[in-house]
């Protein structure tokens, strides 16, 4: 099974690479930008397991790893 | 004092802080690869500066979840003193050693000059050989130097003295121009700016001498 992590910058931290992807945009005539935030996506490719084990330790790996949750959050996606 | 300085690959200011250290006080010093697993007996680790592990991930991600960090973190634990600098900052961070994180600076560009610190807290270890308020000229070589904390945590390390130097003019966007804080138990420093490259004249500059010197009298 695949799964997919979402990791953006918690919205109370300033995220200086989103405000820069912002303004460039804005500088070649997208207007309509408000903002950007700019996160990380990591796939991972899993042995087949119960969905819900697997959420568990993929909730674990992001603790443990994949986010710092002092400045990042993080969204998990199963794939089948 | 004996002091040992971990080795991570990608470190590079490894071989300027064992020559800070022999210098400046140090009887005795070892260098510790990443992936050992023990320590030998010693009074002070160093995590030095550079680009772990290429800065993947999160700067000092996965040199924070490296083998020698179960040791490090018993050192810590025992009391024994950790110095983190620059990339080492990140690490104890990364490490929960340290509260907060060090994100990318503000302006997104890589500063490399010198900064001027204040000495906020000249009680600890670290820095008893310097004046109380002094200011510092400490180079600084980051491109994710950027601290940040919750307001809860700030106001906890403002009010325990636990911001041990503060930038005059911050170079990065950090939180309160916080440039290097300490542990509750004050035997944990990390801090972005570089004393071991502030140790030789000929280099430039010498404020950075009386942190090894301070060291070396706590273990004493």
């Amino acid at each position: 099974m695949k799964a997919v992590v979402t990791i953006r910058p918690r919205p109370s931290v300033l995220d200086p690479q989103g405000q820069a992807v912002a303004g460039a945009l804005r500088h070649l005539g997208f207007d309509e930008v408000e903002s950007a935030r700019q996160g990380k996506i990591i796939e991972l490719v899993l042995q087949d397991a119960d969905p819900d084990a697997a959420r568990a330790r993929l909730d674990r790996m992001c603790r443990e790893l994949l986010a710092n949750t002092v400045i990042e959050d993080y969204q998990i996606t199963l794939e089948p | 004092m004996k002091a040992a300085v971990i080795v991570f690959p990608g470190s590079n200011c490894d071989r300027d802080a064992l020559e800070a250290l022999r210098r400046h006080g140090a009887r005795k010093t070892v260098t510790v690869w990443h992936g050992d697993t023990s320590l030998p007996g010693q009074d002070l680790v160093v995590l030095p500066g550079g680009f772990s592990y290429g800065d993947y991930l999160r700067a000092g991600a996965i040199a924070a979840r490296s083998p020698i960090m179960a040791a490090v973190r018993e050192h810590a634990r025992r009391g024994g003193l950790v110095a983190g600098i620059c990339n080492g900052f990140q690490v104890l961070c990364e490490a929960g050693l340290l509260p907060g994180a060090l994100m990318r600076n503000a302006h997104m560009r890589f500063v490399c000059k010198t900064s001027v610190l204040r000495v906020e807290n000249a009680r600890t270890a670290f820095t008893r050989g310097y004046a109380q308020g002094a200011e510092i000229a400490i180079p600084i070589a980051h491109h994710d130097g950027n601290y940040f904390a919750d307001e809860q945590t700030l106001e906890r390390l403002e009010g325990e003295g636990r911001v041990v130097f503060r930038y005059r003019d911050n170079p990065n966007g950090s939180a309160r121009a916080i440039a290097g804080i300490v542990n509750a138990q004050g035997n944990v420093l990390g801090m972005m700016p570089h004393p071991e490259r502030a140790v030789n004249a000929l280099a430039g500059a010498c404020d950075g001498v009386a942190f090894f010197e301070s060291l070396a009298e706590a273990c004493s």
